[in-house]
């Protein structure tokens, strides 16, 4: 949860307030624009899987960029140093490499419309209704949790009471979605990764000047934090001590290969958007042409935060002054003259929206898709499924606003909550993996993968971590440990589950099994997808070895 | 070819997003424009202060300039590569094509 001290108000002024305005209205007018391009509830719910690979690409990237991310990674980088970049470069990249590469042949060469659906095709009824429900239950809580965040930063940055953010973003967020459906939320994340990137970057120039460049921050820091703080690995041994409280195996196996897996792979606020594109080539090359710009991402969110903390080196140093989540809100208070000012504050509220938006558009379809149409009114007519599509996304941002306004007086619970729902995404991992590779895997292993595996990783944090069982230095460092015990139970309950009960008939696995095919798979490359540049592998690989070439500077 | 699978290969047919979406690059190339223009007029006026505040960078100017030189980029891209709807009869056969795969 977000928190931003008292103080922080920004010194907007009315050309800062025309520019946050001219955005409003943009919102707006590309909800009312995509109106006319929705026809048929795959329209509404996947933009008639008719994107080009750069749109899908950049909104896959922009969908993460959300607004407690940037000001979330900035603190992290306050708080950890240089240890920040593993949740982008071993994090964030493998994964999306291999869902792209790996992966997204299953999903969009099955022709599902969610991640839900892939497991009931796979596995069956239990799996996908457990799977939905858990998805649609989440979406809406986190909904509802990043729009109390930003009603949190608005009140200190602009001095809005936070029922007036809650309610003017919910009912933005709400008005272009359900009149655009998919291809408006997806428009606006486009738009808000630039508009984003103009903020961040004019930030973090003015701040190294500030700071005396690279050379100078590295030098205050080194004599302030001590020589390991801008190195990604010094201290990771097993047994050492580092800021991040975690050694290389639980980077390595917890955040890099479980936890990111997890989430990039799994998630269908993401992977949403890889399946909108117009063919199975650009739906490869979606989260692949997301890896470039999310390596780039910490030169301009986490260095930030280490020019807070030169600026600023009482951040996060006592309970009643800054704490790391202002970094971002210090840098532009402190250094950005209006014009530049209204430009960031802009990008900040467009990363909320489109974080929020990301959670409602997946919400709605998940909800309409595989609970709806799946299990209470089967068989309707599309334009019934469209109209019913609209209706949940309304309610879903209404329930989302009501869990904003819970959320302002219980947010402890809601911090809770979202780690709880945190452990799901490593046990649907598990199941993905497992049944994608091994056709044997029976419909219970999914079902009694994902529920145990959830189970372990609760137990782990709740019980092992929190009541002091085991000894683990930090919430991050247990996080790591959590997701390796969910990974590790909900696999072996898969093996045994599966050694006892019936496979599932070969024929039905077509498409959805490593080795097979969907009929229909073997579409020819579009026109001038065989271009060097658009060849997945190629850039797939790229991403990886530009990762690992940007550790060397800190590795040493 | 399972159910679901008929179903969404219908849907794709009759989709509208293809043929009826305007293209996104015009947006960002607007916006970008006036954004443009505007924070770089704001650079051009900026007081001593505002200097001051940015360490002697006018960063008006600057971050007006590279915004109004990226929605350029857009509505040029636009103008050279304009995206081309399928015609109608290239969806006529697409969609002969298609039932021999059921």
């Amino acid at each position: 949860m977000i928190t931003l001290a008292e103080g922080l108000r920004l010194p907007t002024n009315g050309l800062d307030y025309t520019i946050l305005a001219l955005y409003f209205i943009v919102v707006l007018g590309i909800g009312f624009a995509a109106k006319r391009s929705v026809r048929t509830s795959l329209d509404f719910f996947l933009s008639g899987r008719s994107l080009p690979a750069w749109v899908t690409g950049l909104a896959f990237v922009a969908a993460n960029l959300g607004a407690t991310e940037i000001l979330g990674m900035a603190a992290n980088g306050a708080q950890y140093g240089a240890y920040t970049v593993h949740w982008y470069w071993i994090g964030a990249i493998p994964a999306m490499v291999f869902l792209g590469l790996v992966m997204m042949p299953f999903y969009y060469g099955s022709k599902v419309r969610s991640v839900p659906e892939f497991l009931l095709h796979r596995f069956g009824p239990s799996s996908h209704l457990l799977s939905s429900i858990i998805f649609a239950v989440s979406s809406v809580l986190i909904a509802g949790v990043n729009l109390y965040a930003m009603a949190i930063v608005l009140q200190a940055l602009l001095g809005w009471p936070q029922w007036v953010a809650i309610v003017v973003a919910g009912f933005f967020v709400l008005a272009y979605i359900t009149i655009g459906g998919l291809t408006s939320a997806i428009y606006n994340e486009v738009l808000q990764f630039f508009v984003i990137l103009a903020a961040l970057i004019p930030l973090t120039v003015v701040g190294l000047k500030r700071v005396g460049g690279w050379d100078g921050l590295t030098h205050s820091l080194n004599s302030s934090h001590g020589d390991a703080f801008l190195t990604a690995w010094k201290g990771t041994g097993i047994g050492e001590g580092n800021p991040l409280g975690a050694n290389w195996l639980t980077i390595v196996l917890g955040l890099g290969f479980v936890m990111s897996f997890g989430y990039w792979t799994t998630n269908f606020a993401e992977v949403q958007r890889a399946l909108s594109a117009k063919n199975l080539s650009a739906a490869k090359r979606t989260p692949l042409i997301a890896a470039f710009p999310k390596i780039f991402i910490p030169m301009v969110v986490v260095v930030p935060g280490l020019i807070a903390l030169v600026m600023e080196p009482t951040l996060g140093k006592s309970k009643d002054g800054l704490q790391y989540n202002d970094a971002i809100p210090v840098l532009m208070r402190d250094l950005l003259p209006n014009g530049v000012l209204g430009i960031a504050v802009t990008g900040l509220l467009a990363a909320f929206m489109a974080g929020m938006a990301a959670n409602v558009s997946s919400f709605n379809t998940v909800f309409t898709n595989d609970i709806w149409a799946a299990y209470l009114k089967k068989g309707r007519e599309d334009a019934y499924y469209l109209k019913t599509g609209r209706v949940v996304t309304a309610v879903g941002v209404l329930i989302g606003m009501g869990t904003a306004f819970i959320a302002s007086s219980f947010s402890n619970i809601m911090n809770y909550l979202q780690t709880l729902f945190s452990f799901f995404n490593v046990p649907l991992f598990v199941v993905f993996i497992i049944g994608m590779f091994w056709k044997r895997t029976s419909a219970a292993a999914g079902f009694w993968g994902l529920l145990s595996g959830t189970a372990a990783a609760m137990v782990n944090y709740f019980w092992f971590y929190k009541q002091g069982i085991i000894a683990i230095p930090s919430d991050q460092g247990a996080n790591f440990v959590s997701s390796i015990v969910a990974f590790v139970v909900g696999a072996l309950v898969m093996v045994v589950v599966t050694l006892v009960t019936k496979p599932r008939p070969a024929e039905s696995l077509a498409g959805l099994v490593y080795g097979t095919r969907s009929p229909g798979m073997e579409e020819l490359p579009a026109e001038g997808d065989d271009a060097w540049y658009r060849k997945p592998a190629l850039l797939g690989w790229g991403a990886v070895v530009l990762a690992a070439v940007c550790y060397i500077p800190f590795s040493f | 070819m399972s159910d679901h699978q008929h179903e969404v290969e219908e849907l794709e047919r009759e989709s509208a997003t293809a043929a009826r979406l305007f293209d996104v690059r015009l947006i960002i190339g607007g916006l970008f424009v006036v954004y443009g223009v505007i924070v770089t007029i704001a650079g051009l006026t900026a007081g001593d202060a505002d200097l001051k505040k940015a360490q002697d960078i006018n960063i008006n100017l600057w971050t007006g300039l590279g915004m109004l030189a990226l929605g350029l980029f857009f509505l040029v891209w636009l103008k050279l590569r304009p995206a081309v709807p399928p015609t109608a009869a290239e969806l006529a056969a697409a969609a002969e094509n298609e039932p021999a795969k059921g």
